[in-house]
């Protein structure tokens, strides 16, 4: 119970460092990458690259087990199942994403350091996910 | 054709924090067995039961804190935010919504996803990717440029 809490914050600020270290967290690094017909900033495929690079590895090792080093079940997604929920909500998220700039990882870390636009923004994309829920709750119901 | 930016170009930082992100993930999956999928960590506390939270809250944590340790290690890198309030909250609910509908984000489909070769994780991906050269076209060069 401690432990994986422990791997857990370990993880958090291992991930969250890569991101302000390799630029992600930097909203006008990321739109100048998704910005193909203005002046390219090709640096955010290599972030793309490094971490999968590392994370095939990784999850082609645990692809191999039922549990984890630490004695945990694997809760690797099993869905193999592509539709509209998938596409539309992709779709919706990359909007959101160039509109601003900020996914949801880098935002968290920005408001870390105290941004108040970052902090706006993460507000607003719990309201969303709130908003996600309780549209399927309804659902559901019905 | 598409212009390459070479002084914005930062490929070694790039990698290497691309490096971090991919120990983070391969860390999280073999020893807690989980994907660091950051907007499904996040959303999973509106909804999860209590016993469940502990670990989502300190995953949080650690990304909330990175600043602070980045600032001692190497000095805290720019974060230039240029977009205005309204733009933001619109682009903050988008991003709520979309990736909650989606089930994923940039590191739960984009990183872990590509890496364990997910059909689901690469449609999504290509959806997310194609979205925001859209937006960022349109914002730029588009109604606003």
């Amino acid at each position: 119970m401690m432990r994986d809490t422990f791997v857990s914050f370990i993880v958090g600020l291992v991930f969250g460092l890569g991101l302000l270290l390799s630029g992600m967290a930097n909203p006008e690094k990321v739109l100048g990458f998704l910005d193909l017909a203005g002046a390219w900033d090709p640096s955010l495929a290599l972030v793309m690259a490094g971490a999968i690079a590392i994370g095939f590895v990784a999850f082609t090792i645990a692809g191999k087990r039922s549990y984890s080093m630490l004695g945990k079940e694997m809760k690797l997604p099993s869905s193999r199942h592509i539709d509209k929920h998938l596409v539309v909500g992709s779709l919706t998220f990359g909007a959101g994403w160039g509109l601003a700039g900020f996914c949801p990882g880098p935002a968290l870390v920005a408001v870390g350091a105290g941004e108040i636009k970052a902090i706006v923004f993460v507000v607003a994309m719990i309201a969303g996910m709130a908003i996600f829920d309780v549209i399927e709750r309804v659902r559901k119901q019905t | 054709m598409i212009t390459v930016d070479w002084q914005a170009f930062t490929p070694w930082s790039a990698l290497s924090g691309g490096v971090l992100i991919g120990l983070a993930a391969a860390g999280f999956v073999l020893l807690n067995g989980r994907i660091a999928g950051i907007s499904g960590i996040l959303g999973g506390l509106l909804a999860a039961p209590g016993s469940d939270r502990t670990w989502r809250i300190a995953f949080l944590a650690g990304m909330l804190i990175t600043p602070l340790i980045a600032w001692a290690l190497f000095g805290l890198p720019a974060i230039e935010i240029n977009a205005g309030l309204p733009i933001i909250i619109v682009a903050g609910l988008l991003v709520g919504i979309g990736t909650r509908y989606g089930s994923g984000c940039t590191s739960g489909h984009g990183v872990c996803g590509l890496s364990r070769l997910s059909p689901r994780s690469m449609v999504a991906t290509t959806a997310f990717m194609t979205a925001g050269f859209i937006t960022v076209y349109l914002v730029r060069h588009g109604i606003g440029g």
